[in-house]
């Protein structure tokens, strides 16, 4: 993988059943990450009416938000969040190129991708630490 | 393509998914209230809203080819349906259309072999097998009969039926263990339709 464009920060999209997890989410790790620079964190949730559930229309304007050419991490709940997106991904032109899909928990992932795409990482980098986010253990 | 006879066309394929938006819409409360028992209560809404939207994009313009077709219900499913289903039954559609290329005329042996692509990708992109209680339990069996479409849609009525007994693997009703036996799989009830819906213009 190629390094960070020139000046551009990994973006980071949460996508969740509900606007308020999403948005919550969004707020809870940009506010843990810090208080210098701070990678585009855009969330992505429930429908476009307000209610539960998966669409793909606000995954799609999200991840073209969080793109400054450096990729962008999408991170997901469950159900038809990651089948949406998966399926958006396979269309090929859909999603900006560099958009992943990160294996994450959403919550913990979130706050790690954030933290990492933030300190200019590359995609690959925020991709390890959101996924590194499993190995918290609570117990 | 030997012996083999090209003769359907985009016409063909518009009027299956014309049935098979009939089909859900005839069915939409049996579908919602199956899902009512082991999922969130919505396919029969979702899949209506889906199918009436693919009818709509079908009949403002029209497309030269069966491929051509299937891409664009497909892409219109998984934008427009909100729940697994759209992602789902979306890329049976668009991955069916991708093999089926730019061919203005197919064989049946040529649908045949789409859907098989198609039911592979839903497998691929939602990891589940046959017997995990999903609409698989219904494709599977019925393309392997293909391009016998009348066994076909036999194939997936029983298949679809035979998830009554199963425990779900997969998706929402997963959580629900034991308790998701006993009830027939919304998403496999939805895709007996639409094998229902293929006979039905085939003949």
């Amino acid at each position: 993988m190629t390094g960070p464009a020139e000046g551009g920060m990994v973006g980071v999209v949460l996508v969740s059943h509900s606007h308020e997890v999403a948005t919550s989410v969004a707020t809870l790790a940009s506010g843990l990450a810090g208080k210098g620079r701070l990678a585009p964190v855009v969330p992505a949730g429930g429908t476009p009416d307000g209610g539960l559930g998966t669409s793909s229309e606000l995954i799609t304007e999200a991840a073209w938000r969080a793109d400054q050419g450096a990729g962008v991490a999408i991170l997901v709940d469950l159900g038809s969040a990651v089948l949406t997106v998966r399926a958006l991904l396979a269309e090929g032109d859909v999603l900006p190129p560099g958009a992943r899909l990160v294996d994450a928990p959403l919550l913990e992932g979130a706050v790690a991708a954030v933290l990492t795409a933030s300190t200019g990482a590359d995609l690959d980098a925020v991709e390890t630490a959101a996924a590194d986010a499993w190995d918290y253990r609570k117990v | 393509m030997a012996g083999q006879t090209a003769e359907r066309d985009a016409a063909f394929i518009v009027e299956w998914l014309r049935a098979s938006t009939e089909a859900v819409r005839a069915e939409s409360d049996r579908l919602t209230e199956l899902d009512s028992a082991i999922g969130d209560a919505d396919h029969g809404t979702n899949m209506r809203r889906g199918f009436t939207a693919v009818m709509t994009t079908l009949d403002a313009e029209e497309r030269a080819t069966p491929g051509g077709v299937l891409l664009v219900a497909g892409r219109t499913l998984v934008s427009t349906v909100g729940g697994a289903s759209g992602p789902l039954f979306g890329t049976l559609l668009r991955r069916s259309g991708k093999a089926l290329g730019e061919a203005e005329r197919v064989s049946d042996e040529d649908v045949r072999d789409a859907l098989r692509a198609g039911v592979a990708a839903v497998g691929q992109l939602g990891g589940a097998a046959l017997g995990d209680k999903t609409m698989l339990d219904a494709l599977l069996p019925a393309v392997a009969e293909l391009p016998d479409y009348a066994a076909a849609a036999r194939a997936a009525e029983e298949g679809a039926k035979a998830t009554i007994p199963l425990r779900a693997h997969k998706g929402r009703a997963s959580y629900l263990g034991e308790r998701s036996v006993g009830h027939e799989d919304p998403g496999a009830a939805s895709a007996a339709l639409l094998l229902g819906a293929l006979f039905q213009v085939s003949r």
